[in-house]
C-alpha cells in the first residue's frame, strides 16, 4: 500500500489515449453490467450504473493516485454507484428480499449427502461430461444456464463470483474490494461455483 | 479423505490455496476416483462459463457518449 504501482492502462488514461480508454470500454463493459446487475436487478438501471460509473471514472481520473490497479479502481466505483442506487431504489421498491438470510457464509455441505454411501464416497457420482459433445457445454445456451444460476444465488455470493469468474479478478482483489476476509471469499465462492455446477449438471444430462 | 469431503475441497484446491499436505491426499484421492475427476473438471467448466458472460458488447451509442466525455474531460 501507499506506494504507487505500475500500471500501463493508467498512464495512457491519464494521458488522454482515447484508444486505451476505448479498449477499457470494450473489456470491462460486460464485467461492469453484471456486477451492478448484482445490486440493482433491472437491466435498464444497471446500465445507467454502469454508465454513471463511467463518467465518474473520467471525472476523478485527475485524482486517481495509483494506489491500487486501475481495474480495481473502476470496479471499486461500480459498486459504490450501484449500492448508491439499490438504497435510492429500495426507498420507492421493496427489495427486502436483496439482503434476506442466506447461507452464503455457511459451511454445510454444498452437495446433496444423499449422493454419498455411509462410507462417505459417492453413491451416485455426477454423471460425466465427455460424452457430451463439446459445441454443447460450450453453447450460449449453457453460457445463459450458468447467468440465470447466477442470478439466483444470494448477493452475497453473486458478488464474489462476478468479480472472481466474471471479471476474473484475483483472489485476494476480490475480497478487498468487497471488504471481507480472504476466507469469506472463498467460501462464498465455492458455495457459489458448486450451485452453478449443480445447474449444469440438471441441464446436461 | 473420502469424496464428501473432497468436494468441499475443490475450490480451495482451484484456488491454489489448499495446504500442501492436504493438497497431496486431495490429489491421491483424485487419481483414483472418477466421481471427483468428473466433479473438479465440472467446477472447472463452470468457472470457463462465467467468464462468458463477459464478453457483453457495448452499446454503440454509450460508447459514443463515453469517448465524448473523455475528449471534453481532457479539454478541461
Amino acid at each position: 500500500m501507499g506506494e504507487s504501482i505500475n500500471d500501463p492502462d493508467r498512464d495512457a488514461l491519464k494521458a488522454g489515449d482515447e484508444a486505451a480508454f476505448q479498449s477499457l470500454i470494450q473489456r470491462y463493459h460486460g464485467p461492469m453490467l453484471r456486477l451492478a446487475m448484482t445490486y440493482v436487478g433491472d437491466r435498464g438501471v444497471a446500465e445507467d450504473v454502469v454508465q454513471e460509473a463511467w463518467l465518474t471514472c473520467v471525472r476523478s481520473l485527475d485524482r486517481f493516485e495509483g494506489r491500487s490497479s486501475l481495474k480495481t479502481w473502476i470496479f471499486g466505483i461500480v459498486i459504490n454507484v450501484a449500492r448508491s442506487r439499490r438504497r435510492k431504489e429500495s426507498r420507492i421498491l421493496p427489495f427486502a428480499s436483496f439482503w434476506r438470510r442466506d447461507d452464503s457464509d455457511s459451511h454445510r455441505p454444498t452437495v446433496d449427502q444423499s449422493r454419498f454411501g455411509s462410507d462417505g464416497m459417492w453413491r451416485s457420482g455426477p454423471p460425466s461430461w465427455d460424452n457430451i459433445p463439446e459445441s454443447k457445454v460450450l453453447a450460449d445456451e449453457t453460457v445463459q444456464q450458468v447467468r440465470a444460476a447466477i442470478e439466483a444465488l444470494p448477493a452475497k455470493q453473486r458478488e464474489v463470483i462476478v468479480l472472481r469468474d466474471v471479471a476474473g479478478f484475483e483472489p485476494g482483489e476480490v475480497s478487498a474490494l468487497l471488504g471481507i476476509s480472504p476466507a469469506s471469499e472463498r467460501v462464498r465462492l465455492h458455495r457459489a461455483r458448486a450451485a452453478v455446477r449443480k445447474a449444469l449438471e440438471e441441464y446436461l444430462r | 479423505m473420502n469424496c464428501r469431503q473432497v468436494v468441499e475441497l475443490m475450490t480451495e484446491y482451484i484456488e491454489g490455496t489448499l495446504p500442501s499436505d492436504e493438497r497431496t491426499r486431495f490429489e491421491e484421492h483424485i487419481a483414483g476416483c472418477d466421481g471427483c475427476r468428473a466433479y473438479l473438471a465440472q467446477m472447472r467448466t463452470a468457472r470457463t462459463l462465467a467468464r462468458r458472460l463477459a464478453d457483453e458488447p457495448v452499446p454503440p451509442t454509450i460508447e459514443r457518449e463515453l469517448l465524448d466525455a473523455f475528449r471534453n474531460w481532457r479539454r478541461l
